[in-house]
């Protein structure tokens, strides 16, 4: 026999297309305290453009805490702190002098509980491009329109505009805040846990929309659960200890990880 | 497969040790069904030749039931990486045995009809080739045991012999068959229990494939290596 022997056709395929992609966040080398404690460890990590990166690992791996640091989530918190790299656009977003309301307009970020603001359904969406843009209200109303019909949601609440968002169920609930995220047309969406509190058939729909949005934008998720990164993601990443153990493409991470650390933690046998 | 640290969910572990035990007993029958096959033949045993066709019957009660149970754990545990590897492997693995039973039954069925003919048909030529086959099916189950992908690439890379030892067994039948029209019959038996135990080779050719995919996660290449002499008869002119 010459040469390595070889993974299937189709997985390696998709692993070399997915390494042809340009990367839109680069993270070299970082570091991250939060006051003494060292959460996370010399991070390399690129997230490819228009593709889903899934973060897996156990609670207090450090995988929530990486996301936070893509868009400077922690500068709300005092004591923490961050070293090395993250190259997004051609800057590194952990530099002093940026500003942060721009970065976060083109880095969003939907949460694990649904955050909807507590104002009608039409404002929810508005309010966050009144924030970055001044736009009129016939084509504030289109925007709003066309954030809602990307998350499969105009239909349901077309009738209601003026409507609460809070009375809207969960899964509705979070996909309004997916619209209301990528109605400021962000290039990046980062997505914590974002069905962890949703039924079967809301998740199912979350996941679908994550199918149309990576068309377009740039997305990495956290998510506890594997079947879920394994359903959405293109590459994974399995995070333990606060260090980054393997990156590779779904395909290859589910079915012959390299890592003993990451085949013992995704086939349950963790100890 | 299978050297891991134990699950959490201590019911997974019994439930995957329980679906290689049942492979484990396939190997096992299959490897006594292709013995006793070939001491039919060469001992002209009647005795021997029995007992292939009735392990049958063994044999698929088995592949029924590590089939239903491989399914129960793909759809309640969602197994990944090695799990999941080892599972694919074992439904083909049965597959895999459920034809060496098959063909060992074939072959025990013709074993009485293939008469040495006036000492002018030695079995020498099946002695060898069925020792090798018996070797690598062996081989091939021990790899699947000890998850042993070091000892399944052998059996992977000795094939090449047995199909060779084919090849040299064909030509000679058809030589006795061209002089002497009343050995027809009887080499034809025998051509055919060749084939068999041929394609028993192949089959455990292929268990050492899946063995070698599930402990290591890499598949070998669609082509095996193959001596120049190795040719199939049919292409051998």
């Amino acid at each position: 026999m010459q040469g390595k022997p070889l993974a299937d056709a189709e997985t390696d395929a998709a692993a070399a297309a997915l390494s042809d992609r340009p990367i839109a966040i680069q993270v070299n080398n970082l570091d991250f305290y939060y006051g003494k404690t060292h959460a996370l460890h010399g991070i390399t990590l690129g997230f490819p453009e228009r593709s889903v990166t899934g973060m897996i690992g156990p609670s207090g791996c450090g995988k929530s805490t990486l996301l936070r640091v893509l868009n400077r989530m922690y500068d709300l918190y005092p004591g923490q702190r961050a070293t090395g790299e993250v190259l997004f656009a051609g800057q590194n977003i952990l530099g002093n002098g940026l500003d942060m309301n721009a970065l976060r307009s083109r880095v969003g970020m939907v949460f694990q509980k649904p955050t909807p603001f507590p104002m009608s359904i039409y404002d929810n969406i508005a309010f966050g491009i009144r924030l970055h843009e001044r736009v009129s209200r016939s084509e504030m109303d289109g925007r709003v329109e066309d954030a809602l019909r990307r998350v499969a949601l105009w239909t349901e609440v077309k009738d209601r505009l003026q409507a609460s968002a809070t009375a809207l169920s969960g899964g509705q609930q979070q996909r309004l805040c997916i619209a209301r995220t990528i109605a400021v047309r962000p290039e990046v969406i980062l997505l914590d846990e974002p069905t962890s509190a949703l039924d079967p058939v809301s998740t199912a729909r979350i996941e679908e929309l994550l199918d149309e949005l990576k068309t377009e934008f740039t997305i990495a998720i956290v998510t506890h659960n594997m079947q879920q990164a394994a359903r959405c993601a293109d590459q994974v990443a399995f995070f333990y200890l606060g260090e980054l153990v393997e990156v590779d493409s779904t395909a290859r991470m589910f079915t012959a990880p390299r890592e003993s650390r990451t085949q013992d933690y995704i086939t349950g046998r963790f100890g | 497969m299978g050297n891991e640290p134990a699950h959490t969910v201590t019911r997974y572990d019994q439930e995957l040790d329980r679906l290689r035990g049942l492979v484990a007993r396939m190997g096992g029958l299959v490897e006594r069904q292709t013995a006793q096959a070939i001491a039919a033949v060469v001992d002209q045993d009647e005795d021997a030749a029995l007992e292939p066709p009735e392990l049958d019957v063994e044999v698929d009660a088995l592949e029924r039931e590590a089939e239903s149970l491989a399914i129960r754990i793909l759809a309640l545990r969602a197994p990944m990486a090695v799990d999941l590897r080892v599972i694919i492997a074992v439904l083909k693995i049965t597959g895999d045995f459920e034809r060496i039973g098959d063909y060992a039954a074939s072959i025990a069925r013709r074993a009485l009809k293939v008469e040495p003919l006036d000492g002018a048909l030695s079995f020498g030529a099946l002695r060898n080739m069925a020792r090798l086959v018996q070797e690598n099916l062996h081989s091939a189950i021990e790899a699947m045991v000890n998850n042993d992908s070091e000892c399944a690439m052998q059996v992977w890379n000795s094939d090449t012999a047995i199909d060779e030892l084919y090849t040299a067994m064909f030509r000679e039948l058809v030589t006795y068959m061209m002089e002497d029209p009343r050995k027809i019959s009887p080499c034809i038996h025998l051509l055919f229990v060749a084939k068999n135990l041929e394609r028993i080779g192949d089959h455990a050719t292929n268990i050492a494939e899946r063995v070698y995919y599930a402990v290591t996660g890499e598949m070998l290449p669609a082509l095996r290596p193959r001596g120049g002499a190795a040719k199939k008869p049919a292409e051998a002119g």
